[in-house]
């Protein structure tokens, strides 16, 4: 056991701390909506191979475990940079695998590898054809969506545009009509599942990089803002809330991590632990940036302040998986078995 | 980052599952109910194999079991209520006496706390003085060879089975608060000390104790003479990292489980089957994996000898302000049927639920109440200005 991050995982972060922080500061992130996409950013995040990192070695991907993944997500999310990362990632290796198991393509791989193609996935199935919102759809070559009892795909020309949005999501409608199956039969329910579960995982760790950065501008703010002739940071409600923001923050770091080692390492609970792990980093995010606004006063509430930034964001992203709802019940049917309704 | 445990630790868990199988009863556990929190079979058969000792650190001169077996330790047997207040105690104490006391001390006092032969006790808390807990007033006065105790105690918690009570006293009224502060461990038997019930609303007891005139060599010195403070930083330090408190909620939540899925709602609903309660036992089972989280962390680190500090703020935080919850979501469920206490045969499971929910408060206030926690953690976690 390590619960700290190695020499090697201190090495990947430094290098993609130094990254984001020099090519996603916030002017980027504004600049990029209401759209959330950053065509720009994507190239240079590109070649610094992190779309591939995670892809297995036999396509030219980095063969990387989803824990180092793990650490540049953190930060894609500290930074909230407008690129789809997880969605990219989570795809990819879906569509790659399946190529690997004998279905689907692979004449996509290589622009899978490089970025050079935007992939991403639909949690909505497609009716008449067309999938409503899906994640990243407004920017995103190649869409895979659950459909009956198979997994399909499509490579078509994203639209470019997406509908205005809390967060800024580059979310899309998509026509799927002309989809084509990568994997049938109950294998791909398995297989759905899995990248379900992936997503899941890593859009927790995103939100701990969320709500790490939340804090340490809250922390900033209150320590400079003065009333009463005291920094607001002194005063003991300020600090009670950011202590318990904190301590959420840390206990959500700690669960999302373990969720992401047992996906790596094939444990039996993997798939609960991700669940639980991105109902828990979504709580602890929205606790945190409420905490983070409700603590800059009235300036939290400008335009002008990064700080509405990390609320809406940490409004948003989870629910494109759909209702938090849901994903309590879908983990109660785990736990307990179908509910017996009459 | 890896979540893994050594082998070691993995058979060591099996190890203490057929402990617990074939030493803990309902018997052991339904004794607790005279309010002492204390099982002396259960704490003896422990000794024996060795883990009381195995707590203890190498450096200091203890068993020196790797963290991450102690961590599983204290998980199985919370799981499986077992009463382990005692086994706290005995860690912490000779954790300080090991790292502070004389040789005396080591060879008389430390063997029998190791042994289960002797149980101690914590006499930080007065009437006057919890949280503030450098403002102890209780004074020792030297008086050749002895040393002369007056003042009281509040919350002796199992001084009346205990042997020993360690005494933070005042040696020194004229400096400031922490530099006045000396450390005794006082035989319980010794002339002069009363000890006097407080009933809690919990099922356990606590107590006062007095000390008038009480005489003891200065042979149960613990520490220096005014270095007090630094005696009770060690405690601090051993108590947040072992004492245990990370697994109070699983017990109550099987329970739930077990009433859920065996009662119905006045329109002939499985309780299981109310979506409000499934979301909620799964809220629960989700702070419950938070605190595993927080447990194998400090233990991992403590493993690579690596001190962590705000750590073990954030655990008991967590783990007892969520326990709190826990304990009142799922008594309501039972409405009015929860309300019926451990006396009742009729009692759901023994009136668990009940009796968490009486006891669940407490958590939040001793060992460090939420609110100082939380100062600790804004002040040395966020680096926030000082407030005090
Ligand atoms: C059942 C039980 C068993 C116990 N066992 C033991 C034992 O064995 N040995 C022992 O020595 N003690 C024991 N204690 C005592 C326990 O450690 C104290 O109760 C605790 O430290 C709080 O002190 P207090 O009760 O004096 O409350 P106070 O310190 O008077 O606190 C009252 C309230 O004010 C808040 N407060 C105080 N200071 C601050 C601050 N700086 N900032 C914000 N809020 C603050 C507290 O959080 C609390 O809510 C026990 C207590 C109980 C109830």
């Amino acid at each position: 056991m390590r619960t700290r991050p190695t020499q090697d995982e201190e090495a990947i972060r430094e290098v993609f701390a130094g990254f984001f922080t020099n090519e996603c500061p916030t002017s980027v992130v504004r600049a990029a909506e209401p759209l959330g996409h950053d065509h720009e950013l994507w190239a240079k995040l590109c070649a610094t191979g992190a779309p591939g990192m995670a892809l297995p070695g036999s396509v030219g991907g980095g063969d990387a475990p989803l824990r180092d993944l793990a650490i540049v997500v953190e930060l894609w999310g500290r930074h909230l940079a407008p690129v789809p990362l997880i969605e990219h990632c989570v795809a990819s290796r879906l569509i790659v695998g399946a190529a690997e198991t004998g279905g689907g393509a692979t004449d996509i791989n290589d622009r899978l590898v490089s970025g050079g193609a935007v992939a991403t996935l639909s949690f909505r199935s497609p009716e008449s054809g067309r999938a409503r919102l899906v994640p990243a759809g407004a920017v995103a070559d190649v869409i895979v969506a659950h459909h009956g009892d198979a997994i399909v795909m499509i490579d078509s020309d994203p639209p470019g545009k997406a509908p205005r949005n809390t967060a800024d999501l580059p979310l899309a409608d998509r026509d799927l009509s002309g989809a084509t199956p990568l994997l049938t039969g109950p294998e791909s329910a398995v297989v759905w599942q899995r990248a379900l579960d992936e997503w899941r995982a890593l859009m927790a760790i995103a939100h701990v990089g969320l709500s790490k950065q939340a804090i340490d501008i809250a922390v900033a703010y209150v320590t400079e803002r003065m009333q009463f002739g005291v920094p607001v940071g002194s005063f003991q409600a300020v600090q009670h809330g950011l202590a318990d923001a904190t301590t959420n923050l840390a206990g959500a770091d700690l669960l999302a991590n373990r969720a992401l080692w047992a996906l790596d390492t094939g444990q039996p609970d993997a798939s609960r632990l991700a669940g639980m792990a991105l109902l828990f980093s979504t709580e602890a995010a929205r606790f945190a940036t409420d905490r983070a606004l409700q603590y800059h006063g009235g300036y939290g509430f400008a335009e002008e302040y990064n700080i509405q930034l990390f609320h809406r964001r940490a409004t948003g992203w989870a629910l494109q998986l759909g209702d938090p709802s849901l994903e309590y019940a879908r983990l109660a049917d785990r736990e307990f078995g179908p509910r017996r309704v009459a | 980052m890896d979540f893994s445990f050594p082998p070691e630790a993995i058979a060591f868990r099996a190890e203490v599952r057929r402990f617990l199988k074939d030493n803990l009863t309902e018997e052991m556990i339904a004794a607790t109910h005279d309010g002492t929190i204390h099982s002396p079979a259960l704490h003896k058969a422990m000794a024996e194999r060795g883990w009381l000792s195995g707590a203890v650190p190498k450096e200091l001169g203890g068993g020196g079991r790797d963290p991450l077996e102690s961590v599983v330790l204290i998980e199985e047997l919370q799981l499986a209520r077992a009463p382990i207040d005692a086994m706290g105690v005995a860690i912490v104490m000779v954790s300080m006496i090991l790292e502070h006391g004389n040789q005396f001390l080591r060879d008389t006092v430390v063997p029998r706390l190791l042994s289960g032969d002797a149980l101690g006790c914590f006499g930080y808390s007065e009437p006057e003085s919890g949280s503030d807990v450098a403002a102890a007033k209780t004074r020792a006065v030297r008086d050749g060879d002895e040393w002369v105790i007056n003042g009281s105690k509040m919350w002796t918690t199992m001084a009346h089975v205990a042997d020993y009570v360690i005494l933070l006293t005042r040696t020194d009224p004229e400096v400031t608060k922490h530099k006045g502060l000396t450390f005794f461990l006082v035989p319980l038997d010794t002339p002069g000390i009363e000890i006097q019930p407080v009933p809690t609303m919990g099922t356990e007891r606590s107590n006062a104790t007095f000390y008038d005139d009480v005489r003891i060599s200065d042979d149960w010195r613990v520490g220096d003479v005014n270095g007090g403070w630094a005696v009770m930083k060690t405690a601090l330090k051993y108590e947040r990292g072992i004492a245990g408190g990370q697994f109070p909620s699983p017990p109550v939540i099987d329970a739930a489980v077990d009433w859920a899925s065996s009662n119905t709602r006045p329109d002939g609903t499985r309780v299981i089957d109310d979506p409000a309660v499934r979301e909620k036992l799964i809220r629960a089972m989700i702070d419950v994996e938070v605190c595993r989280g927080f447990a194998y962390h400090t233990a991992s680190l403590a493993s690579e000898g690596v001190m962590f500090g705000v750590e073990g703020s954030m655990t008991k935080l967590f783990a007892s302000e969520t326990y709190k919850k826990h304990c009142r979501w799922f008594h309501d469920m039972l409405g009015v049927e929860g309300l019926l206490t451990h006396h009742e045969p009729d009692a759901h499971m023994g009136g668990l639920i009940e009796e968490n929910l009486r006891h669940s408060p407490v958590t939040a206030i001793y060992g460090g109440t939420s609110e100082i926690n939380r100062n600790m953690i804004a002040e040395g976690h966020l680096g926030l200005p000082r407030t005090r």
